[in-house]
């Protein structure tokens, strides 16, 4: 449309005139072509083309640890779980040195940990005990409460067409745990202010405050 | 003389733009709610939003749906293509009278604008919304925005139900008035994990659903296995499910679709009857009514909602063959009585060329 009105009647509210000529948009596109297809046309082409669209793909070329972590979701549940109690059963020696002491070397094994095994983002507030072993803040929407209309039919990414849906591993993943109904359990939308801090030490500081209520409760 | 104009089901007597009148049980004062509460099959359409800042335009869309449907979806930027955004739209609509259903897109705002839209939304008489994710931005013609996803379709949910019900804004903070809205999501029953899509609509009622609107339905035995696994887990009763379904513009197309556009399941029979039929175009309107006369007769089914993108001229044929109304004719944009006569008055006065004197005044005034 701009493409065909004079450039005369173009109106500026610069005193340099018009800020960009239409010379630098792709153009409009003919009828039944979609405008997307114009502009990925238009693209200016280089030898570099990036493989992926999104970050959280690029991050992460392979899904095999991942995948491997979804088929043994029962056993980390399990190591998990004593993992934690075991984490509580330390909660005073966290406490004496300072949870603000130990948050740098706890978050910089966790990061590691969790980023070689679930390919984790660090949202600060893990749920994959809900997700089937499954970490959902891979998916490009960073859904959280199971998957969009746009998986594939073969249990692909919408956006990613080589990476296996989260949710649809998330599904799978859940149905061999223990307590894998939790996938049912609506999530709160993410807190992004508790990027970047260690999930565990916030579970065992909250755990550990739970069991000193329940112990003063019963006094 | 002017013939007063016959009273229309669910309308503000006050007038047309004006809430209706809250009934008991029912959360908004819409329409659409009146609708589907009283047991009627309701039929939904979508608005194609113009590329335009003329409001003629928007009017002159939501016309050709007018006497056809009980509410009309104002989309928010579908498929991540830019477009007049579904408030504006919807801002619009409600001035004249129509039900729209003001779609919400996770994609473009974070939860501080969401929550900002429901209010303004709710002010300017939108009675009821739709909460979705949205496509990625890779799909539309913009793929170099930043996908935002900051709240997703179910925490959307939650968040507008709590602004309703508990009159809160998400930090707790109180409302003065909360809005009346009935809620609506989006199903797709036709994308894996299939076991999962069952629970995951019970997810959506826990989360705030009182509606569901379907993602285009071609094969019904697919959509038939759904409903089924719906009913047995009781969501029925808590739920009006809308099935999705719309006229294909020829074989050439549901071809793109399919390969285009993820989430869209086309069977290959579909295909094959619309390659096999003289007139494309017809035959996949007739499909369509097809579809609506074997999916309306599925227990469970409150509604369709008809997306005939770029062919909405289609919309009311394809209700009135398929014959879900069953005789019921939905609201209508029809000018008031007093408005009428304000109209032909005028009109005689500027057309007909009389010269009156006062006494022939008296004398007709007699």
């Amino acid at each position: 449309m701009d493409s065909t009105r004079p450039k005369s009647e173009t109106a500026s509210t610069t005193a340099k005139g018009p800020a960009g000529t239409d010379a630098a948009l792709p153009p409009a596109a003919p009828e039944g072509v979609t405008q997307a297809s114009v502009v990925k046309k238009t693209a200016p082409k280089s030898d570099y083309k990036p493989a992926d669209v999104s970050p959280q793909r690029r991050v992460q070329r392979s899904f095999a640890v991942r995948l491997w972590s979804i088929r043994h979701s029962r056993l980390l549940e399990w190591f998990y779980s004593r993992f934690a109690d075991a984490f509580l059963m330390l909660h005073p020696l966290w406490k004496g040195i300072g949870y603000g002491r130990v948050e740098g070397p706890v978050k910089f094994i966790e990061k590691r940990v969790k980023g070689f095994m679930f390919d984790c983002r660090m949202c600060g507030q893990c749920i994959l005990s809900s997700t089937g072993m499954s970490c959902p803040m891979n998916c490009p929407k960073q859904l959280r409460n199971g998957p969009c209309g746009g998986v594939r039919a073969n249990g692909n990414c919408e956006v990613e067409p080589d990476m296996p849906c989260v949710w649809v591993k998330a599904w799978e993943g859940s149905r061999n745990m223990q307590r894998g109904d939790s996938i049912l359990n609506v999530q709160k939308p993410v807190d992004q202010s508790l990027r970047e801090t260690s999930a565990w030490l916030r579970v065992t500081a909250q755990a550990a405050a739970a069991k000193e209520a329940a112990k003063a409760g019963a006094v | 003389m002017i013939s007063p104009r016959a009273p229309q089901p669910d309308e503000n007597p006050a007038g047309i733009h004006l809430p209706l009148d809250p009934l008991p049980g029912h959360t908004s004062r819409g329409r659409l709610e009146r609708v589907l509460r009283r047991g009627e099959f309701a039929v939904t359409t979508e608005l194609n939003p113009p590329d335009s800042a003329d409001p003629e335009d928007v009017y002159n869309r939501a016309k050709i749906f007018d006497g056809w449907v009980d509410a009309i979806n104002a989309v928010d930027a579908s498929g991540a293509n830019c477009h007049m955004s579904s408030v504006g739209i919807c801002a619009l609509l409600t001035r004249m009278g129509y039900a729209p259903i003001m779609q919400i897109a996770c994609r473009d705002r974070n939860r501080i604008a969401i929550q900002g839209d429901v209010l303004g939304g709710a002010a300017m008489g939108v009675a009821n919304m739709l909460c979705l994710t949205g496509d990625g931005v890779q799909a539309g013609d913009q793929p170099g925005a930043k996908p935002v996803f900051d709240l997703d379709c179910m925490s959307l949910l939650e968040t507008i139900r709590v602004m309703r019900d508990n009159g809160k804004f998400l930090s707790g903070r109180k409302l003065t008035t909360p809005p009346q809205l009935f809620l609506g999501a989006a199903i797709n029953p036709f994308a894996p994990p299939y076991d999962f899509r069952p629970h995951r609509l019970g997810k959506k009622i826990a989360a705030g659903a009182q509606f569901v609107q379907s993602q285009y339905c071609f094969d019904v035995p697919m959509f038939r296995t759904y409903m089924q696994r719906v009913r047995d887990l009781g969501y029925t009763e808590k739920v009006f499910v809308l099935c999705g379904v719309g006229p294909l513009a020829s074989a050439k197309t549901a071809k793109w679709i399919r390969s285009n556009v993820p989430g869209i399941h086309i069977p290959d029979a579909i295909i094959k009857r619309l390659e096999g039929a003289q007139d494309q175009k017809k035959e996949g309107k007739q499909l369509c009514i097809d579809i609506i006369d074997e999916v309306k007769e599925i227990p469970g089914v409150s509604g369709i909602h008809v997306m005939a993108y770029r062919q909405e001229e289609y919309v009311a044929e394809i209700v009135d063959e398929s014959g879900v109304l069953k005789g019921r004719q939905p609201w209508k944009r029809e000018a008031r009585a007093d408005d009428r006569m304000v109209a032909d008055r005028l009109e005689s006065i500027l057309k007909d060329d009389i010269t009156e004197t006062q006494v022939d005044m008296v004398k007709t005034a007699h």
